[in-house]
């Protein structure tokens, strides 16, 4: 039931980008170990602008 | 086997379903049947024809390294698990369209427009979502545009792109009208819908400057205040002095949008457009899983009869025969071309393993299908004299409602003025009488849909709840719009006068904003001062704008196919191509040369002139004449433009085809060259 519950959670939180930030300091600590990964406000900054140059929502 | 046999099990519920539409003649028929044959013709398609496709039409690999492994950044490029790209996805292509589309075809009747959705989607658009994902992944993500000049050549890639900011435009337009029309003269829905401004701004600066990304959070607290918004709206509403603050006709309210998309294209995103989206997408999915449920509790009868007179086309909410206008109507529900976009843009860079395009491309698109097939059901359970009285435009039926209700009686759809009354009463609206452009009539029934299943006292607050609802997302969708429109526009004079071209430029900024916002206000503007309501103008404009770039999207599609040395199964995309670019190009004649004013645009040009010349119209109409005459030659002449784009493009891709299938040199295919995935999703391959 728990892992369940868990399961269901990080769903959630991946769908909606609530945890996009952590996402992205695995990865830099995986693959680029040696760059200072940017602060919480500034991807959050960076994500957006990406998010909304394109074609994101329809009709 | 067992596949097999569960796929026979489908066939006969979802033929049992079907033939139950059919035979439901002349009683009312339950909701559940349709709810039965969508899933069942959704589940069919999804589980065999779509497998098939992408096995043999796509040759789907699974061992094939995709972009979001290959480019893998942690920004955009993400290998993302299949459901989490499923819910992007499906957020990104859910929209109005599928609610306005299907409560305006209703007048022909319940039963073609739900065949329409279905067969539609399941052959058609599910098919191009699908198909454009995976060549969009197979080239690292590249935009239909980019596809389009790849693989067709120069011309295509410009068609693809006048294409799309021709549809943007006319989109924001009709979604703005749309919205003016649900808060005309009601200033709860006025006073919500501007409630969300500063609901949005607050979670905005709350996301960036109190607790950075903490989306999950910032979404919650701002769907609560939209709800206390909500309930605040009724506070203003039952106020006397305040609420005439709120209480505007159309053309103040279409100003508002006008002033209001300006600046939100032109803030930064983080302030309001991001924070309302992520407001919005939560309330989209919350509502889409509420009317579900409240559908399946209520199971409630369709009163909409199957097929009406309309069908002939004096159908009174739009002008036009069955055939092709009932296509053209609900768009985004079967096939939209639209989609392409989303499916060449964010999603194929989420992808982790090319066999989940069949969940993301296919699978979001049957569940978007779905939200067309409950906004049917919403519209076909009232009243068809209530119906028709919300959704006719005073300029066909009259302004006084005696007049109104004698007319829609005398088509065999009998409602009176205490019933109208009554239920304005309910929604806590002072009239529901003329409310064109589908939301309100959705809002009335999806509040008794709520209202029954979860209470009927609170009908008025699910009334304004789903007016709420549709208004948020419609303004996201005429921020982003504008925004892509400003940045493609940025793109396009960058080639011109360099300056121009740079994204955050400020002056850049302003002037491309000011000439798209310019190009929706004004198609906006007359919408709101056109009598007859303006909707049936700029859907059928809108419809035949997107099925358009559907077909180039097809097109593309089919070029690569067919250079992939497939051209046998040139028919899945072709198919459907061959389909549009009829009903398109029917439809296109019909808006051109029908001498009936409610259709042709040049008749109706001329009929308003000639009345004009002859002293015959009021002078309130007779004032602004002048600018609906030009509008509705101006909207032929974007007819004419649109139609040539879209043969020029299938002409292109027969050409690009010949010279393939005949071994004369041809582009040759951006397709990224094959690597091994390194991922595990690769293990055991295919999953269903």
């Amino acid at each position: 039931m728990k892992t369940w519950a868990r399961a269901v959670w990080a769903f959630i939180r991946s769908v909606s980008g609530d945890d996009a930030y952590e996402r992205y300091l695995e990865h830099l600590a995986r693959a680029h170990p040696e760059t200072t990964p940017l602060s919480r406000r500034a991807f959050y900054d960076e994500r957006l602008i990406q998010k909304w140059s394109g074609v994101n929502r329809c009709c | 086997m067992l596949k097999r046999l569960s796929g026979i099990g489908l066939a006969v519920v979802c033929a049992f379903a079907l033939g139950g539409i059919a035979i439901h003649r002349h009683e009312t028929i339950n909701a559940l049947w349709l709810v039965v044959a969508a899933i069942c013709l959704y589940t069919l398609g999804y589980r065999f024809y779509a497998a098939w496709i992408a096995a043999r039409v796509l040759s789907v690999d699974s061992t094939r390294a995709t972009p979001a492994e290959r480019l893998s950044n942690g920004r955009d490029f993400v290998p993302t698990h299949r459901w989490i790209v499923f819910g992007h996805h499906f957020a990104a292509i859910a929209g109005p369209g599928p609610l306005v589309g299907p409560t305006l075809a209703a007048q022909f009747g319940y039963l073609p427009g739900t065949l329409w959705i279905l067969v539609g989607s399941v052959i058609g658009g599910c098919v191009q979502d699908m198909t454009i994902l995976l060549l969009s992944t197979r080239r690292n993500g590249r935009s239909l545009g980019q596809m389009a000049r790849d693989e067709l050549g120069p011309f295509g890639g410009f068609a693809a792109i006048v294409g799309t900011l021709a549809i943007m435009i006319i989109l924001i337009a009709v979604l703005g009208l749309v919205v003016v029309n649900a808060m005309k003269h009601s200033p709860w829905a006025t006073s919500t819908v501007v409630a969300t401004i500063p609901v949005a701004i607050l979670i905005g600066l709350y996301l960036r400057y109190w607790r950075p990304g903490r989306v999950l959070e910032g979404s919650l607290i701002g769907m609560t205040l939209l709800v206390l918004a909500v309930v605040g709206g009724g506070y203003v509403d039952h106020h006397p002095a305040i609420r005439v603050w709120f209480d505007y006709p159309g053309v103040p309210l279409a100003a508002f949008i006008i002033v209001y998309g300006w600046i939100a294209a032109t803030l930064p995103v983080w302030l309001l457009l991001a924070p309302r989206d992520y407001i919005s997408t939560f309330l989209k999915l919350g509502v889409v899983v509420l009317l579900a449920i409240a559908i399946l509790l209520m199971r409630p009868e369709l009163k909409m009869p199957p097929l009406t007179q309309f069908i002939d086309g004096t159908g009174p909410v739009f002008g036009g025969k069955l055939f092709p206008f009932v296509f053209i109507t609900i768009a985004c529900g079967a096939i939209s071309g639209f989609h392409a976009l989303v499916a060449s843009g964010t999603t194929p860079k989420l992808i982790s393993n090319e066999s989940d395009v069949r969940l993301v491309g296919y699978g979001s698109m049957a569940l978007e299908s779905f939200v067309a097939i409950m906004a049917m059901i919403a519209a076909a359970l009232l009243d068809p004299g209530v119906y028709f009285a919300i959704n006719t435009a005073a300029g066909v039926v009259g302004a006084a409602p005696e007049a109104a209700v004698a007319t829609i009686s005398s088509w065999g759809f009998p409602v009176t003025v205490e019933q109208m009354e009554t239920l304005a009463r309910e929604m806590g609206e002072t009239t529901l009488f003329a409310r064109t452009g589908g939301a309100p009539s959705l809002a009335v029934g999806m509040a008794s849909i709520f209202g029954s299943t979860f209470g009927k006292g609170l009908l008025s607050l699910w009334y304004h709840f789903a007016i709420m609802f549709e208004a948020v997302f419609i303004l996201t969708t005429i921020d982003a719009g504008t925004r892509v429109g400003r940045f493609m526009l940025q793109d396009a004079l960058g080639h011109v006068i360099k300056p121009l071209g740079r994204t955050s430029w400020y002056p850049s900024v302003v002037f491309a904003s000011t000439v798209v916002v310019a190009g929706w206000g004004y198609f906006l503007y007359i919408g709101v001062i056109d009598p007859n309501g303006g909707v049936n103008i700029l859907w059928p404009l809108f419809g035949i704008a997107n099925q358009m770039l559907a077909a180039i999207a097809l097109a593309i599609g089919t070029a690569i196919i067919v250079k992939s040395g497939k051209a046998r199964y040139a028919w899945v995309t072709g198919g459907p191509l061959a389909w549009l670019a009829v009903i398109t190009t029917v439809a296109a004649w019909e808006k051109l040369t029908s001498p009936d004013p409610r259709v042709g645009f040049f008749s109706a040009a001329n009929d308003l002139a000639a009345k004009l010349a002859s002293g015959a119209l009021p002078p309130d109409k007779a004032a602004v004449a002048p600018q609906l005459i030009f509008n509705q030659q101006l909207d032929a002449w974007l007819t004419v433009l649109f139609t040539l784009i879209l043969w020029f493009v299938i002409v292109d891709m027969i050409r690009v085809s010949w010279r393939f299938i005949r071994g004369l040199p041809t582009l040759t295919s951006s397709e990224a060259p094959y690597q091994v995935t390194q991922l595990e999703t690769a293990v055991g391959g295919g999953h269903s």
